[in-house]
């Protein structure tokens, strides 16, 4: 089985947004709600490196060790999800992802939070695939149809890669050894090492 | 640049709360009668229910089962033509998928392309025809409403002539529909008439074309892979086309040299090689100080410049005042950073040029454009892949709308209104040229060389003048009377200067129409309690036809959706106006009706009949369609078509595409090349400007394209050249009864276009491209420093130009501003630009609620020693003052990305006027989910004294704390 990972470019990153917005688009993903982000680094000064974050689907993922009701499964294409049924809301998930994916509807003027929500690698959740159940909790699976995450299909400049964690690292590595400048694949140590 | 995204009191979230589609099947009347009932008020707070869970009640995505078709359409946002692939079932858009085939985007897409499928939900569209009764909006048919605007125009036009309604277009139109509104214009008969580019690159068109022959974009974003080095000047391309920089990353990890020229260190800039900042404004100084260390060191391109290049010299005369030291003195640049920047160019050619509204939007914009020229033919770097002047447009359509003369000035491929023009596109409309005539206030109004001239042949008021059309004395105008109606059709106001003034003239209008899928911040800003509709046309998903995107290339969208709501695609509404006003025949006499609507490929098929000038002949829509469905052949870097059916054809046929669509030219996807023969695409300076000036040959030396059996310079061709040529008998017999007595431009036949291409010549001619225009103010560019200088002691040695009489009908002014000095009260230099999330005025990007998200406030950039000054922190409210007393109310964002002293504003927010928010005004439902104040509110007068263009990258402004 593939081994699916995401990579952002950060040379090629212009934070344009379109991977936020292409994420909105097919899960029509609530206002509030950012499976997808982009952050800036050192904004408006040279130096200045924009990256695209979401869920890195990690090997050994954080969230799914310390989950009290065990929400999290990690499918064989080493996608981790979670079933919102199961969920409680208890934002655990969110104080141990290094990237800081997990995102809560605002339920209740009180502040209690909502079902966990976050990036699925556009692979749905545990209900029937393509149904219309998981279509409604999770969003599209594209996974299912055959398809790679939107975010990165659409990505104005290719700097967000998705895919077989093997595939993205030849395409990645042919521009480093065409740039000859040094690989800097964020996040990767955190999210696929070990 | 960006703010951080959190939810403030300044947006309101979308509701949630959609009732009924839980459970069931989602068919279009379902959806449509949903998202109609609860697009409610604007203000909700954002307070629960939008988990994912719930958000299931909302959903219009995918159903599972359901046959899905696949339709291809392009991005309406910006020029560089991203193809979209839409998935629709039942009539509902529930899907978007990148599409790889297109040789443009490859699949790739902004924010804004990505969420392009947000107009098949529409929530805060315009929904149906609207009145204004008693200063409420009031719901009412789109046949009382024709019936009320059309007779209040027509006696309008019968008191104060046609030239008292202004038809104000779009470049959201597609080119069928551009086309027809121009000649609609002509029918009603008033050349006050335009649209956006006016404000966007109407300085480009003019100093480009009286350049080199055309106005545009020479090169395309793809072939940027070829260059060895890019010099952006005013142009962000990372926000404003952000998928243009697929390319031109891919040509930086080629190696190729990026340079940013800007005043601010934008999303672009932190992708250079090299960032230089500028004072705004300075664009001519910084070019000539860049030629200074050329022509200092010799890195011209000589033979180039012998054999392709009129008038050098003189600007050799001009570039050898801007030695290191006046430059850095004027624009604050060091000696090293140009010398570095020019030596870059030298040494790493072929090198193009891209440049923006950051050069454009100037009351010297066509200096600055001129000069940008002259820096790549003194380069050698034109006509030649990988060079190029690669002036990226703004709108989807801007080029079309552009080649298809929505504009005051001139007909369809750039005709002028002389006679000449007129009897041209009479005779392609099948009409009189006196009925034509007929249509117009005949008087004349103003004298040109002593002689009367018919308003007819006398250019209308531009765009960015409409208000002083209709708030300045009608003495001092070139027409009857004032404006008196108005028809805002595919505009956002908030993109033009001096609001306060538009807000007035809005309220002196007898009547206010606004054509648009949105309400738009027209809707809001007049004080009015009548006389005042807003129609709702849909938008391109709606409907379909061709699109001209930046590098010149055609494309065909297919119709996603049909029309959402009671919206109506433009050129069905033009087709009802024509009705109204009792000229439907003569506008219509080539174009078959379907129904209520004119059929889109007899309009293309209309113009291709009469676009000889610019080559917008051979492409018919078959041959655009064939181009759609087979994107998948063309090469990604050089556009040609790699074996299929259309083999060695240029993606999209970019113009021109000379002939008829039977000569099957494969389009010309670089001007100016002479390394490819004529009949594949190649081409040479076009021969504009006559033969000769002072005794100097104005006509190419020992240059021409591959192939040209005339291995010199030559002038355009008529029937007499061919005649003397003995070409004529290579003319069919048919071809020269319609040929004789004409020349490339009007030959209907293409016969003319035919044989000189078949003899390997250009059916332009051949000539030098003009660093010197004789015809402009300023022959050679000057600086000149601008109305609102931040440096008033620069005035005296660089003054601007003393005020005019009459320039497209109104007084202009330029040294009477100039004579106050502004800058002590208003210290800071105030400019403005574009963000990635939003699209011009922002009125249909704001309203989406994928995109608002991301930019909920209106901002101000200042400097953290600007803002330690005056005591300003990071995300405080402050206001914004001009010196024409206009005022916004912003969030500041302190920030080094721009220079001490210069203040930065998006241009895309408006709803809000000087710290109010207008959401009151909007009809209900039907607001933006962002709104905030328009930043043009404090930009103030200034034109060019060329086309009029607007000077809205600099003006002053003083900041306080609110």
């Amino acid at each position: 089985m593939a081994r699916m990972k995401f990579l952002c470019d950060a040379d090629r990153c212009i934070e344009c947004n379109g991977c936020v917005t292409a994420c909105k688009n097919e899960h029509e993903v609530p206002w509030g709600v950012n499976r997808r982000r982009v952050v800036t680094l050192d904004d408006g000064v040279p130096g200045e490196k924009s990256i695209s974050v979401a869920c890195m689907h990690c090997t050994d993922a954080p969230c799914q060790a310390v989950c009290p009701v065990d929400c999290f499964y990690t499918t064989d294409d080493v996608i981790v999800l979670h079933d919102k049924n199961l969920c409680i809301g208890c934002g655990y998930c969110f104080y141990a992802c290094p990237f800081g994916a997990p995102q809560y509807p605002q339920q209740t003027s009180f502040g209690a939070r909502g079902k966990m929500d976050k990036c699925t690698f556009c692979a749905g959740g545990p209900e029937d695939d393509m149904s219309q159940a998981e279509y409604e909790k999770y969003g599209r699976n594209r996974i299912a149809e055959g398809s790679l995450p939107l975010c990165a299909e659409m990505c104005a400049t290719k700097a967000l890669i998705a895919g077989d964690g093997d595939e993205v690292a030849d395409i990645y590595r042919e521009r480093v050894l065409r740039r000859g400048g040094r690989p800097q694949t964020w996040g990767w140590d955190t999210a696929y090492e070990g | 640049m960006k703010l951080k995204k959190k939810q403030t009191a300044g947006a309101s979230a979308p509701s949630a709360n959609k009732a009924g589609l839980l459970g069931e099947a989602v068919n279009r009347r379902t959806f449509l009668r949903n998202s109609g009932i609860t697009a409610g008020g604007a203000a909700l707070a954002f307070t629960g229910g939008t988990s994912m869970l719930k958000k299931a009640e909302a959903a219009n995505g995918p159903q599972p089962g359901v046959e899905t078709q696949v339709i291809r359409s392009v991005c309406t946002h910006c020029s560089v033509g991203c193809g979209v692939m839409a998935e629709v079932q039942n009539g509902v858009w529930t899907g978007q998928e990148p599409d790889y085939d297109s040789p443009i985007n490859m699949g790739a897409h902004c924010a804004k392309g990505a969420s392009v499928r947000e107009h098949g939900h529409g929530e805060r569209r315009l929904k149906y025809p609207m009145k204004l009764v008693g200063g409420k909006w009031t719901k009412v048919s789109w046949e009382e409403a024709m019936n009320d605007i059309g007779d209040q125009m027509m006696s309008i036009r019968e008191e104060s002539s046609p030239d008292s309604v202004y038809w104000l277009g779009s470049a959201k139109f597609n080119n069928e529909q551009a086309y027809l509104f121009r000649k609609f214009a002509a029918m009603w008969g008033t050349n006050n008439v335009d649209h956006q580019a006016r404000i966007c690159h109407s300085t480009t068109v003019a100093g480009v074309a009286n350049t080199w022959g055309y106005g545009a974009m020479t090169n395309s974003y793809n072939d940027m892979q070829n260059s060895k080095a890019m010099f952006f000047i005013g142009s962000n391309a990372a926000e404003a086309h952000p998928v243009a920089m697929q390319h031109i990353l891919k040509a930086k990890e080629n190696g190729s040299k990026l340079i940013v020229v800007d005043p601010r260190f934008t999303r672009t800039a932190a992708h250079s090689d090299q960032f230089i900042q500028m004072r705004p404004g300075t664009d001519v100084p910084v070019i000539w100080g860049i030629l200074w260390h050329v022509f200092e060191n010799g890195w011209e391109d000589k033979e180039f410049i012998k054999q392709r290049v009129y008038g050098m010299d003189q600007i050799q005369e001009e570039v050898a005042k801007w030695n290191p030291a006046e430059t850095e003195r004027v624009t604050g640049i060091p000696e090293a950073t140009l010398k570095q920047a020019a030596q870059t160019m030298a040494e790493n050619r072929p090198g193009t040029i891209v440049w923006c509204m950051g050069g454009t939007q100037h009351t010297i914009g066509n200096n600055n454009t001129r000069a940008y020229c002259t820096l790549q033919l003194a380069l050698g770097n034109m006509g030649v892949s990988g060079g190029g002047a690669n002036i990226f447009r703004g709108h989807d359509n801007v080029q079309g709308a552009t080649d298809m003369c929505i504009l005051s000035h001139s007909l369809p491929g750039y005709f002028g209104l002389s006679d000449g023009g007129w009897k041209h596109w009479s005779s392609v409309w099948g009409l009189e040229h006196d009925w034509v005539k007929s249509r117009f206030d005949m008087n004349s109004y103003e004298k040109v060389k002593d002689k009367d001239v018919p308003t007819i042949n006398r250019p209308g008021m531009p765009v960015s003048r409409w208000i002083d059309g209709v708030l300045e004395d009608p003495d001092n105008i070139a027409q009857k009377d004032n404006i008196r109606a108005m028809v805002l059709w595919g505009h956002a106001p908030n993109s033009q200067t001096r609001q306060p003034e538009m807000k007035k003239a809005m309220e002196k209008l007898d009547l206010l129409v606004v054509i648009d899928p949105y309400p738009t911040h027209t809707a809001i800003l007049p004080d009015r309690q009548d006389g005042m509709y807003l129609l709702p046309a849909c938008t391109q998903f709606e409907t379909y036809g061709s699109v001209t995107a930046s590098n010149r290339s055609l494309q065909w969208r297919d119709k996603v959706i049909e029309p959402l709501f009671e919206s109506k695609p433009d050129h069905i509404i033009m087709s009802m106006f024509a009705k109204k006003f009792g000229f439907h025949d003569e506008l219509f006499k080539n174009i078959e009706m379907n129904g209520d609507e004119p059929l889109i490929e007899d309009i293309t098929r209309e113009f291709n009949k009469g676009m000889w000038t610019i080559g917008y002949t051979g492409q018919s829509p078959e041959r655009i369609k064939d181009h759609m469905k087979h994107r998948g052949t063309f090469n990604e870097v050089t556009l040609k078509a790699e074996g299929g059916p259309l083999d060695g054809e240029y993606y999209g046929l970019p113009w021109p595409c000379w002939g008829t669509a039977e000569m099957k030219h494969p389009g010309t996807p670089n001007l100016y090349d002479t390394s490819k023969s004529v009949a594949e695409g190649g081409l040479n300076f076009r021969a504009r400007f006559g033969v000769e000036r002072d005794g100097v040959n104005l006509l190419a030396e020992g240059s021409y394209s591959v192939g040209a059996e005339i291995e010199d310079g030559y002038p355009e061709f008529s029937a007499d050249m061919l005649k003397q040529l003995g070409w004529w008998d290579d003319l069919t017999d048919e071809e020269k009864s319609v040929a004789e007595g004409k020349n490339w431009k009007t030959d209907q036949s293409g016969g003319i276009q035919r044989v000189a291409i078949k003899h390997g010549c250009a059916p332009f001619g051949n000539a030098k491209a003009r660093a010197v225009v004789w015809t402009f103010p300023d022959p050679v560019p000057v600086h000149r420093e601008p109305l609102y200088t931040a440096r008033y002691d620069l005035v005296p040695d660089y003054p601007t130009y003393e005020d005019r009489k009459s320039h497209y009908r109104l007084p202009t002014r330029y040294a009477s501003i100039q004579a106050d000095d502004y800058s002590k009260d208003f210290p800071l230099i105030h400019t403005s630009g574009r963000l990635v999330e939003y699209e011009g005025g922002g009125d249909e990007s704001r309203s989406n609620p994928w995109l608002a998200e991301l930019q909920q406030d209106m901002f101000v950039e200042i400097n953290p020693a600007d803002a330690n000054d005056i005591s300003i922190k990071d995300e405080q409210m402050v206001w914004l003052e001009g010196p024409e007393g206009g005022k916004i109310k912003a969030k500041a964002m302190v920030t080094n990305r721009v220079a001490r002293g210069v203040v930065f504003t998006p241009f895309h927010f408006g709803g809000h006027y000087q710290g109010e928010d207008m959401l009151d005004k909007y009809p209900e439902g039907a607001a933006p989910y962002v709104r905030g104040d328009a930043d043009n509110t404090t930009m103030t007068y200034g034109y060019d004294s060329v086309t009029q263009m607007q000077e809205s990258k600099c003006s002053l402004c003083k900041i306080t704390a609110v």
